[in-house]
């Protein structure tokens, strides 16, 4: 006779999300992250991995339009949320105004803290605290970046912020 | 991360009976802080108690008090035009803390409840008397540079990692809970505890109980008060000190003086008999450098955080200079006036 444990942790519960414009029913188990279920199961890996914990800002996603880190997000607690992740924002072919400042300001070297830093900027800007380029920096403190592009990446923003304030 | 079962509640007295009826079982809400443990095993609940769908997130001030939601996210609460005029002491601190995007997901019960970021607590292969109770402390004698200075034991000498706190347990807040034996109000200053010979233990909460909200009484400081948080660098890094000051001032006298401090102790370090002491002498700096001492009275360093003993009361008297001139830290620029 197999002795079961009093507790088994549970299968796959379903839950359903609806990521960049398509709702998705899915099957989570209790313990996958967000970031996981992206690049894992759904194959969105523009969302990067970097340190799992919260500190590197790479995995920065748009949960309901706010930028969160979706490494410390369980899936499971989204059920019902909207996420936007950097294969989500170009519209119509068009890039995001974000991405094609980072392009135009060069604002990257490797490119692994892109998608979390472009994903951060847009949150920045639907929050609309940073007027000046000292608020830039501080409130885009959550993301690292290693190559240490962080000017260009200030001149991306501040790019894009002058012309939504003009 | 271990594996565990889960639960949607749908009412805070589910919730509490949950968590009450099952020894290993724990909330989540934001998840910033229990994910990140999860990862690391220091934390292995069997099952994970979601509060998220629960109906307390307002932020709303209440016959003249704020009543932030237990739910209500740091970011929501930091930026609220409510809390922004009456409670700017509360913004401050909250917006020095973490990043936004942490902010953004982060709520107000799960920020108290946070645990600390001492080294040793994070690694479950080396002696933490909070994290496994008799195993010993290997902060004591060991890499000590983030660790307190004030109300330690020898069982622990960890810090509470929140600026969020440190504001409330200056501004008199009161948390409210909810638990098996039903609802009561916990002042600020018996809310965290110190390690003594139990440092598992962060808080006073009772097993089965749930913070739902916490109510700050209306003040009358103006824009007498500052949150000066010293750290590594000048983002996004956990304070070595930090001091939450609010002044009601009589002319150039001390009306009420209310300060709490980060970075030092176990929890938000505050002496009400010293504030006691200065009502009414003049706001200057010699008085804060006498204020200073009195609350930093018995300090004691373990070695690489022995800088703190001169931090700490030099941070006091800048930030009471900065509180008594009406100027409060800037948390975006980050030079110290």
């Amino acid at each position: 006779m197999t002795i079961l444990p009093t507790k088994m942790p549970q299968a796959r519960q379903p839950i359903t999300l609806q990521i960049n414009g398509e709702t998705r029913e899915l099957q989570v188990h209790p313990w996958t992250t967000l970031l996981d279920l992206l690049r894992e199961q759904l194959e969105l890996t523009g969302t990067k991995k970097g340190c799992d914990h919260g500190q590197c800002g790479a995995c920065t996603v748009l949960i309901d339009g706010k930028r969160i880190n979706s490494c410390l997000a369980l899936a499971i607690t989204k059920d019902g949320c909207e996420i936007t992740t950097i294969e989500g924002l170009a519209r119509a072919g068009a890039l995001h105004p974000i991405q094609e400042a980072f392009i135009e300001h060069d604002a990257f070297q490797c490119g692994y803290c892109t998608p979390g830093q472009i994903c951060s900027a847009v949150g920045l800007m639907e929050e609309g605290h940073a007027r000046s380029r000292e608020e830039i920096r501080e409130l885009m403190s959550g993301n690292i970046c290693r190559c240490g592009a962080y000017t260009n990446i200030v001149d991306a923003v501040e790019s894009v912020l002058e012309d939504s304030v003009l | 991360m271990k594996r565990f079962s889960y639960l949607k509640a749908r009412g805070v007295a589910e919730a509490a009976q949950a968590l009450a009826a099952d020894p290993q079982a724990q909330i989540i809400a934001g998840g910033t802080n229990i994910v990140d443990l999860m990862k690391y095993d220091v934390t292995c609940p069997d099952t994970i108690i979601d509060i998220n769908g629960l109906d307390l997130g307002d932020i709303a001030v209440v016959e003249g008090s704020l009543r932030l939601g237990a739910l209500a996210t740091n970011a929501d609460t930091a930026y609220h035009e409510a809390v922004q005029s009456g409670w700017p002491l509360l913004s401050s601190a909250i917006l020095a803390g973490a990043s936004p995007q942490l902010r953004n997901a982060a709520t107000n019960g799960g920020n108290m409840l946070q645990r600390t970021r001492c080294y040793y607590f994070y690694d479950p292969s080396t002696p933490c008397n909070k994290r496994r109770p008799g195993s010993g402390c290997g902060a004591l004698t060991g890499v000590n540079r983030i660790h307190a200075i004030l109300g330690t034991s020898e069982s622990c000498i960890a810090v509470h990692p929140s600026d969020m706190a440190v504001s409330l347990a200056a501004l008199d807040a009161v948390v409210s809970v909810e638990g098996p034996d039903g609802q009561r109000d916990i002042a600020f200053e018996d809310f965290h505890r110190l390690p003594g010979d139990h440092p598992e233990a962060d808080n006073t909460l009772k097993r089965g109980e749930i913070v739902t909200a916490i109510t700050v009484p209306a003040n009358q400081f103006g824009q007498n008060h500052t949150y000066l948080k010293l750290r590594d660098r000048l983002s996004y890094a956990f304070a070595l000190v930090s001091v939450a000051a609010a002044l009601k001032l009589d002319g150039d006298r001390i009306g009420t003086v209310q300060v709490a401090l980060g970075g030092v102790a176990h929890k938000p370090w505050r002496r009400k008999d010293v504030e006691a002491q200065f009502v009414g002498q003049p706001a200057n700096r010699e008085t804060f450098v006498a204020f200073a001492s009195a609350l930093t009275e018995g300090a004691k360093g373990y070695g690489q955080n022995d800088f703190k003993l001169d931090l700490a009361p030099r941070a006091i008297v800048r930030a009471l200079e900065q509180a008594a001139a009406g100027t409060p830290q800037s948390q975006i620029h980050k030079v110290v006036a």
